[in-house]
C-alpha cells in the first residue's frame, strides 16, 4: 500500500470548535448541537454568497472567542469552500488580520484543514491555527446544478448541500480532544459520471483511505469508537459497507456517515445531506461536544470530496474522489 | 482485473443499487397537474372566445398562450413554480409555463451579477436550445416545403 | 354537456402528454431543457406532416398548451410563409408565428427579474 499514516508525537489539541447553520439545517438531527441558526439563507446580506462569507466570517470569531483567545494569539487561518476560487475563505480572510492558507479538497476539506493545521502545530512552528470550512446550499445549487427557481425534480440519489459553517482551533496548549493520525487521501476515480450520485462516486475513495488507514495503524474497525464518513449519504455509505465487506471488513454499528443522519426524513433530501459544511458542522458541534463528555474515547474521521467542477461535468467527465482520514481522542 | 473492468463492473452494481422509486405517484401527479394547466388554458381560452368574437383562432391561441406565461413567470418571481415543479415533475415542465419557467427562473437567480451580464446574459441558459432548436426546424420544414413548392 | 366532454379531453389528453415527459425524466434521467426541445421537435415534426391540426381539433389546449403547440406554430408559420412569400417564407416564417410567445416570456422574465429576488428552495 501507498502513502503513510502520520503519527503526530506531541498530538495537538482541539480547543475550541464552533458551528454556523442555516434554518433548515437548524431543524435536522443535530440542530440542537449547533452553536448559530441562522433565521434565514440570506442571512442580512443581499446575495447568498455574500451570506455564506459572512458565515464563515462568524464561525472564525466565534470560535477564536470559544478558546478563549485574542485574534492576535492566532498564528494562521486554514479555510476552504466550495465556490470557485474559495472566494467565500479568502474573502472572509480578508476582515482578520490573521495569515491565509486556502485548501480545497471540496466536502473533505475540514479534515484537510485540522490535517494541515495540526501537522504545523506538532512542528512547532504555529502555536494556535484557526479551520474553517462551510458550504452554502443556494450558492452551490447556483454554480453546479440549476437556478432555485426552476420546477424540476430531483432525482433520487440526490443530496442536499447544507448551508453551514464549521470551524476549529488547533493548539498545544489547553484542553481538549487530541489529533493523533492523519492519512491523506489518494485521488481515486473508479468511473462514475452522474453528478446527482456523489455517494457512488466517493464511496471507492473512502474505501481506499480507510484500507491503507487500517493497514498503516494495524488497527480493526473495531477499535474505534466511531468511524465517521462525511457525505457519502444514504445510497453512499451503503456501498462503502459492501466494499468493505468484499474485503474482509466489517462495518458494525460504530460506522456513521454525516450526510446519512444530517436531516430527519420528513425534511425531503433524498439521499441525505452534503456540501463541505455537513461534516463540518456535524463534527464541531455533536462529535465535539461527545468527544468531551468522553461518550467517544477514539474515533476515524474521514470525509469525502469529489474534486470535480461544471466544466468538467459538462465535457462528460468521469468524477475523481478523495478521502482523508484523522484519528481524534478524548 | 483491469481498471476499466473494474470500472464497469463497479458502474453495474452502483446502478443496481440506487433505490428504485415508485414511479407512480410521480406519473399520477404530473398527469393531474399537466391535465389542470391545460384546462385553465382552455379556460382561457374560451373566456377570450366570449369576450372578444371578432379574433382569429390563431390570435386567440397566441393571447392564451401570452396570460399562461404570464402566470407561470409571476408564479415563478414569487417562488411558488418551483415547489409545482417538485411536486409535478413532468407536468409542470411540459406545457408552456414550463418554458416561460426555464426563462425568467435563470433571470431571477442571476440578478445579482447585474441586468447585463446577469438577467440578460443568462436569460437563455435553459431555454435557449428550445428556441435554437425550435426555430433551426421550423426551417428545415419551410425549406422542404418551398423545394416541394417549385415542382 | 359538450363542453365537459371537450374539456374531459383537454385534460385527459393533456396530462398524459406531460405524463409521457415525466416517464422521461424518470426512466431517462434527462434534464429540463432536453424533456422541452424533444416536445418542441414533436411539435415541429407532427405539423410538418400535417397531423397536428387534426389532432388540435378535439384536443384542444391538450395539445396547445404543452410546448408540443409552439413546435406546431413555428413549422406551421414556415410553411405558411413559405407559401405567401416564398423563399424568405423559410427565414421568416417560424419567428413570426411565435414572436407573441417569445416576445411575453422574455418580457415578462426580464420584468419579473427586475422586481422579485431570488428564494432559496425550501
Amino acid at each position: 500500500m501507498e502513502g503513510v499514516t502520520i503519527k503526530l508525537k506531541k498530538q495537538p489539541k482541539i480547543i475550541g470548535s464552533y458551528a454556523i447553520v442555516g434554518p433548515k439545517e437548524g431543524q435536522g438531527n443535530f440542530g440542537t448541537y449547533f452553536d448559530y441558526v441562522m433565521k434565514n439563507d440570506f442571512f442580512g446580506e443581499d446575495t447568498f454568497e455574500k451570506a455564506e462569507r459572512k458565515m464563515m466570517e462568524n464561525a472564525i470569531v466565534g470560535v477564536i472567542q470559544k478558546a478563549k483567545l485574542q485574534t492576535s494569539d492566532i498564528d494562521l487561518l486554514i479555510s476552504g469552500d466550495l465556490l470557485n476560487q474559495i472566494i467565500s475563505s479568502s474573502y472572509a480572510a480578508r476582515a482578520f488580520k490573521i495569515p491565509f492558507l486556502g485548501v480545497y479538497g471540496a466536502c473533505s476539506t475540514m479534515a484537510e484543514s485540522i490535517a494541515v493545521a495540526s501537522i504545523l502545530v506538532d512542528a512547532g512552528f504555529c502555536k494556535n491555527v484557526v479551520c474553517c470550512t462551510g458550504s452554502h446550499f443556494s450558492t452551490a445549487e447556483r454554480q453546479y446544478r440549476f437556478p432555485l427557481e426552476l420546477g424540476n425534480q430531483r432525482p433520487p440519489t440526490s443530496q442536499w448541500t447544507v448551508t453551514g459553517a464549521g470551524s476549529s482551533v488547533i493548539s498545544l496548549e489547553g484542553e481538549g480532544p487530541k489529533v493523533t493520525e492523519i492519512t491523506f487521501g489518494r485521488v481515486i476515480d473508479w468511473g462514475i459520471n452522474d453528478v446527482n450520485n456523489m455517494g457512488g462516486a466517493m464511496a471507492p475513495a473512502a474505501r481506499d483511505t480507510m484500507l491503507r488507514h487500517f493497514k498503516n495503524t494495524k488497527t480493526k474497525p473495531e477499535d474505534y469508537d466511531l468511524i465517521l464518513t462525511g457525505d457519502l449519504g444514504k445510497l453512499g455509505s451503503e456501498i462503502l459497507i459492501d466494499l468493505m465487506e468484499d474485503e474482509g471488513i466489517k462495518l458494525g454499528t460504530n460506522y456513521g456517515d454525516c450526510g446519512q443522519m444530517y436531516f430527519k426524513r420528513k425534511q425531503q433530501t433524498l439521499c441525505g445531506a452534503s456540501g463541505a459544511g455537513c461534516c463540518a458542522t456535524v463534527f464541531n458541534s455533536y462529535i465535539m461536544k461527545k468527544l468531551k463528555e468522553q461518550q467517544y474515547k477514539k474515533i476515524l474521521f474521514m470525509p469525502t470530496g469529489a474534486l470535480l467542477s461544471t466544466t468538467s461535468t459538462q465535457q462528460g467527465d468521469t468524477i475523481p474522489c478523495t478521502c482523508h482520514a484523522i484519528v481524534i481522542e478524548a | 482485473m483491469d481498471d476499466k473492468q473494474r470500472n464497469e463492473a463497479y458502474n453495474q452494481y452502483v446502478k443496481a443499487k440506487i433505490p428504485k422509486t415508485r414511479a407512480w405517484p410521480s406519473l399520477f401527479n404530473s398527469f393531474w397537474v399537466g391535465g389542470v394547466i391545460c384546462l385553465i388554458g382552455q379556460a382561457i381560452n374560451d373566456l377570450l372566445k366570449l369576450a372578444f368574437p371578432m379574433l382569429s383562432q390563431q390570435t386567440n391561441w397566441t393571447l392564451t398562450l401570452i396570460i399562461l406565461i404570464f402566470i407561470a413567470s409571476f408564479l415563478t418571481g414569487i417562488g411558488v413554480y418551483d415547489q409545482i415543479g417538485k411536486f409535478a415533475g413532468g407536468g409542470s415542465i411540459v406545457p408552456i409555463t414550463g418554458f416561460s419557467n426555464s426563462i425568467t427562473s435563470p433571470s431571477i437567480e442571476f440578478k445579482s451579477e447585474g441586468i447585463i451580464y446577469g438577467i440578460c446574459v443568462k436569460m437563455f441558459t435553459i431555454a435557449g436550445p428550445v428556441i435554437v432548436f425550435g426555430v433551426a426546424s421550423s426551417m428545415v420544414v419551410g425549406f422542404i416545403y418551398w423545394i416541394i413548392s417549385l415542382f | 354537456m359538450k363542453i365537459f366532454l371537450d374539456y374531459l379531453w383537454v385534460f385527459l389528453i393533456g396530462g398524459t402528454i406531460c405524463m409521457i415527459g415525466e416517464l422521461l425524466i424518470i426512466t431517462t434521467n434527462i434534464t429540463s431543457a432536453r424533456i422541452l426541445v424533444t416536445f418542441v421537435l414533436i411539435g415541429v415534426f407532427l405539423e410538418a406532416i400535417g397531423v397536428f391540426d387534426y389532432i388540435s381539433d378535439f384536443a384542444k389546449a391538450g395539445i396547445n398548451v404543452p410546448i408540443i403547440g409552439f413546435g406546431a406554430s413555428l413549422a406551421k408559420g414556415a410553411i405558411g410563409a413559405v407559401e405567401t412569400h416564398g423563399f424568405l417564407g423559410i427565414f421568416t416564417g417560424g419567428l413570426t408565428a411565435t414572436a407573441g410567445g417569445i416576445a411575453a416570456a422574455i418580457g415578462f422574465a426580464f420584468l419579473f427579474a427586475l422586481i422579485f429576488k431570488s428564494h432559496t428552495k425550501k
